[in-house]
């Protein structure tokens, strides 16, 4: 079982926030398949939050066909996003720090990192397409 | 869908004050209502107008589909905690309960227990020995014991510290959540209110200034900054909230089911609370007006 949490100052609207903890969760095996997701009641009798909230995050879920209701007992995961990538993850992030290490030699600040980051990603994205 | 509360043209008049004007309102079923205001901006009196405590001046009131108060019948449909969460100091926890089976045909016993019991409370102690979250959450037992299909809130959580109205929102969550009550609940605190509910009401010098589910009223309110213009000049269907000019940029919180197409304009969304305070704040001197936006 997950616990949810909420961010109240970020911004990213609370259902947003339940499905992308679930997903976040999926990928990394947290939950797995045939693993129950908290009931609505327990979900808000946690977060004090509207029911509706969870509701929508978990249709939300359900349409993407990663969950998928019982009637009378809860929701339950019915598929995975690990993609057997996990394994390389571990390479991946030493890597990364690496690279963060020599960015920051290089004089390059948080904002900096971000912003050369996302601009990569986007090249990389749009060479792709092409 | 079907509205729990509908008002037209509902007005209240204490003496020479109206308390409330013109209030046309319509409430669906299934929500959590926040309704928001300044104080004295009538919210009590619309609650107990609602509720039947007060019969009004001028238009009329419909609660469930019929006048309030009407008779027993009409009585066991709407629960309501009025402001200061009154219960008896004198009386103890399970005096409360057994009161409130007594006066409540429909009694839900073993609901009352139950969550008499999940919350830790002796059913032996008195009411008035009890801390102030604690005196709240015996109210909402009560309350909710009668298995209403309204439950009417009066600044349940005002005096409340910030824990035991956390605690408070959390078990009245998980009743909306058993028993799919609809919620009408009144309160300065839009953080909380952000979180729990799903539709607004925002009542301002006894009129109703703003209404709708939250989502709808997010999506149709933008934040827009950019060179300094006259509000006057907007696209056609944007509706200025506030507006505050420098010598070089303006802030406009615009209302507007269109899609922002002027790319001048910096576009954000904006949050409940900065969405109700400028609401609040004093109106624009017309279009044009330079009136300060509460940032």
């Amino acid at each position: 079982m997950i616990e949810f949490h909420l961010d109240t100052r970020s911004g990213v609207s609370p259902y947003r926030q339940i499905v992308d903890q679930v997903r976040r969760a999926l990928r990394l095996g947290l939950l797995n398949e045939g693993d129950q997701l908290p009931t609505i009641k327990e979900v808000v009798g946690q977060l004090a939050i509207n029911p509706n909230t969870v509701l929508k995050a978990y249709k939300e879920l359900e349409h993407t066909g990663l969950v998928a209701p019982r009637p009378g007992v809860g929701t339950f995961v019915t598929a995975t996003l690990r993609d057997g990538s996990l394994a390389a993850h571990g390479p991946l992030r030493r890597e990364l720090v690496r690279w963060l290490a020599k960015a920051r030699r290089a004089g390059l600040d948080e904002e900096s990192i971000e912003a050369l980051f996302r601009d990569a990603f986007r090249a990389g994205a749009e060479q792709d397409i092409a | 869908m079907s509205a729990v509360l509908q008002a037209d043209g509902l007005g209240k008049r204490y003496r020479r004050r109206w308390a409330l004007t013109d209030c046309t309102l319509r409430i669906p079923s299934g929500r959590v209502v926040g309704l928001v205001g300044p104080n004295g901006a009538g919210k009590s009196t619309l609650l107990n107008l609602a509720v039947g405590l007060l019969t009004p001046t001028r238009g009329r009131i419909d609660v469930l589909d019929a006048p309030p108060a009407l008779g027993p019948a009409e009585l066991a449909r709407v629960g309501f905690m009025a402001q200061e969460t009154p219960t008896y100091s004198g009386l103890s926890v399970a005096d409360h309960l057994r009161m409130g089976a007594r006066l409540n045909p429909g009694w839900d016993r073993k609901l009352a227990e139950d969550r008499i019991a999940q919350l830790g409370l002796d059913p032996a102690q008195r009411a008035g020995k009890l801390s102030a979250g604690q005196r709240a959450q015996l109210a909402l037992t009560v309350a909710v014991a009668k298995r209403p299909e309204l439950l009417i809130l009066d600044e349940p959580v005002a005096s409340l510290d910030p824990l035991a109205r956390r605690q408070f929102l959390q078990g009245l969550m998980e009743v909306v959540a058993e028993q799919g009550v609809t919620v009408v609940l009144s309160s300065h605190l839009i953080a909380d209110l952000e979180r729990v509910c799903d539709h607004l009401i925002v009542l301002i010098a006894s009129r109703v200034r703003l209404a709708g589910d939250v989502d709808q009223l997010l999506a149709t309110h933008h934040l827009l900054t950019g060179p300094r213009r006259d509000p006057e000049r907007l696209q056609a269907g944007q509706q200025v909230v506030s507006a505050s000019h420098t010598d070089r940029q303006s802030t406009l919180l615009v209302r507007t089911d269109e899609p922002i197409l002027d790319p001048a304009w910096t576009v954000e969304p904006v949050g409940l609370e900065d969405l109700v305070l400028a609401y609040m704040s004093p109106e624009p001197t017309g279009r044009g007006g330079l009136t300060g936006v509460p940032r």
